[in-house]
């Protein structure tokens, strides 16, 4: 649904440069909720302007529904009527809402509209649809100044939606509220997603987020993505950063001669008693530093850090048997073989 | 004396309104234009803009007295006569569009760029976003701006009494200070303040019931009352 390739974009000024993208392959499917998270700076909201072009890359292409936005974009700085008319088709929200303050709440969600060209009457129905569908009916005639931060983003998703978009572009739009908002607001995108079909695009920095909602999550890093993929196959990704900071597990080995894994079940591993089975086989004693289940997009997925007596030269085997299991190890300290390498999707 | 008075009211409102409307016709659009062609802006045009901004800065420079004289034979041309109330409205009007000018372009500036990129993500044009963003956001300020230009325009028009325009400002000098008629004067000014006092409220209430940013609602100034009284209990 939303593919960029070689997505460049360097700013100059005063005769300095700064490359805020740098060569970014990213790839949305239709219908998913995509996660590009990272920290201030990498990138993250360069990129998700890039997409409808409110910034201009420096070079390479994004296609949004089929069509190479990159090729409409003309050379002049100015949108042409066409880029316009793409952009309007993509819905966005952003983190400071950007509601307009001298319009009250349906006439906000109408801007789309009466940019598109459409009738009085077809606006009003519209927007009182769609703010009924955001669970803001009765604030039609208020003032964005009388709504809590919360309902000014669900404002802001009722107008993203009204020149009912495929694509939902979403600039940090929790970042700007509480736990609990950004709870509930998580959840409306959710169901957009699901009642709509629509493809969800945002943006964070924070795990939480993609944690929630997100099918599929990429790791920004100065510029560059990191890794990517769904979250299944994140998780099952040996030393992927993202996946253990979706899913941290916690715990210190208690000595220097001691061996720390990372022991993580999905699927047909969960069940089998593989921690006994080890300790019976080898003859060792194991200690558990931390363990949890969690449902991360969707997926039941349990983590375990357990301690093995001596290093891991001395725990080759053990080791060895839980690999066979099925299981994914991590091992603490060692360079995984496949570094990320294997996440790219 | 008193036809004589209200002679001169309606000299002044006759200049100075249509001044005013001739300045805000003017002078927004030059304003908005001013924070379009600025760097970063829309319509980024480094080298418009700093000849706009030339000619505003060129124009406010001038002092109205000057301004006047100075465009005596563009006045002629324009209303085919260089005295009376129609031709000091050409100057009055010439020397407050830059002022008003650059009131629009501060006010304009506040709007927050957030606003325009949402416009634009929408399929928002330019005039879109001058339309349905910088000016309805800005209006309260605006509004603002032209209770200033009226005011200033006010103080202007006592000048064009050199032009044969009559006015408030024309008496005070006529008859109160060349012939020491010092009653007449300070009634001129009397009325003036009145004048004054009346288009600065009303310009305040307008901003004000246009603005709805928050704050519109009761309780804050109710408490603030409320907080004056035990102050001035305690310190009695």
């Amino acid at each position: 649904m939303i593919t960029t390739s070689g997505l460049t974009k360097v700013y100059r000024s005063r005769g300095r440069e700064v490359t805020a993208l740098d060569g970014v392959d990213l790839h949305v499917r239709e219908g998913e909720v995509y996660g590009v998270i990272g920290q201030s700076g990498a990138g993250k909201s360069s990129l998700i302007r890039c997409v409808n072009l409110l910034e201009r890359p420096t070079s390479g292409t994004v296609t949004v529904a089929g069509q190479d936005l990159t090729a409409l974009a003309g050379r002049g700085p100015r949108a042409g009527k066409e880029l316009r008319r793409a952009r309007s088709r993509i819905g966005m929200v952003f983190q400071h809402f950007n509601l307009l303050s001298s319009r009250t709440v349906q006439d906000n969600v109408e801007l789309p509209l009466e940019i598109l060209g459409k009738s009085g009457k077809e606006r009003s129905a519209k927007a009182l649809e769609l703010l009924d569908l955001v669970g803001l009916a009765d604030k039609a005639r208020s003032y964005p100044a009388q709504l809590s931060g919360g309902q000014k983003q669900r404002v802001g998703i009722a107008r993203a939606l009204a020149g009912d978009p495929k694509v939902l572009l979403s600039d940090e739009a929790t970042s700007a509220l509480d736990p609990e908002t950004t709870r509930s607001i998580l959840q409306l995108l959710r169901d957009l997603n699901r009642q709509l079909g629509l493809t969800v695009l945002l943006i964070t920095h924070e795990m939480d987020v993609v944690k929630s909602i997100c099918d599929s999550a990429a790791l920004m890093e100065r510029g560059r993505i990191v890794e990517s993929g769904t979250v299944g196959e994140l998780l099952a990704t040996p030393g992927s950063e993202l996946a253990s900071a979706l899913f941290p597990v916690g715990g210190e080995a208690s000595a220097d001669d001691r061996t720390v894994v990372d022991v993580t079940f999905h699927g047909e591993a969960a069940t089998q008693p593989v921690i006994s089975q080890l300790s019976r086989t080898y003859n060792i004693d194991i200690s558990i530093l931390g363990a949890a289940i969690d449902t991360v997009g969707g997926l039941q997925v349990g983590r375990m850090r357990i301690e093995l007596p001596g290093r891991y030269e001395d725990n080759v085997v053990p080791i060895g048997f839980l690999r066979e299991q099925g299981l994914q190890i991590d091992v603490l300290g060692q360079e995984p073989v496949l570094l990320k390498e294997g996440a790219r999707s | 004396m008193q036809p004589l008075l209200e002679q001169a009211c309606w000299d002044t409102l006759y200049m100075v309104g249509w001044s005013t409307l001739i300045a805000v016709a003017g002078g927004l659009p030059l304003g908005i234009l001013l924070v379009l062609t600025d760097r970063g802006g829309l319509l980024q045009n480094v080298l418009a803009n700093k000849v706009i901004g030339q000619i505003v800065n060129v124009a406010r420079s001038m002092p109205f007295i000057i301004l006047m004289v100075a465009l005596m034979s563009f006045t002629r041309w324009v209303t085919g006569t260089t005295i009376g109330r129609e031709a000091a409205i050409v100057p009055l009007a010439i020397g407050a569009i830059p002022f008003f000018a650059r009131l629009v372009e501060t006010a304009v500036r506040e709007v927050d760029g957030g606003l325009v990129e949402a416009v634009q993500a929408m399929g928002g044009n330019t005039w879109t976003v001058v339309r349905k963003v910088l000016v309805p956001e800005s209006l309260p300020s605006l509004i603002a701006s032209t209770t200033t230009t009226i005011v200033a325009l006010i103080g202007y028009s006592a000048m064009a009494g050199t032009v044969g325009a009559g006015g408030l400002g024309d008496i005070a000098i006529r008859y109160g200070f060349q012939r020491f008629e010092s009653e007449l004067m300070w009634i001129t000014v009397a009325i003036l303040a009145v004048v004054i006092s009346v288009i600065q409220a009303a310009g305040d209430y307008a901003a004000r019931s246009l603005h709805h940013r928050g704050g519109r609602s009761g309780p804050a100034p109710k408490l603030r009352l409320l907080k004056a009284t035990t102050a001035t209990s305690e310190t009695v």
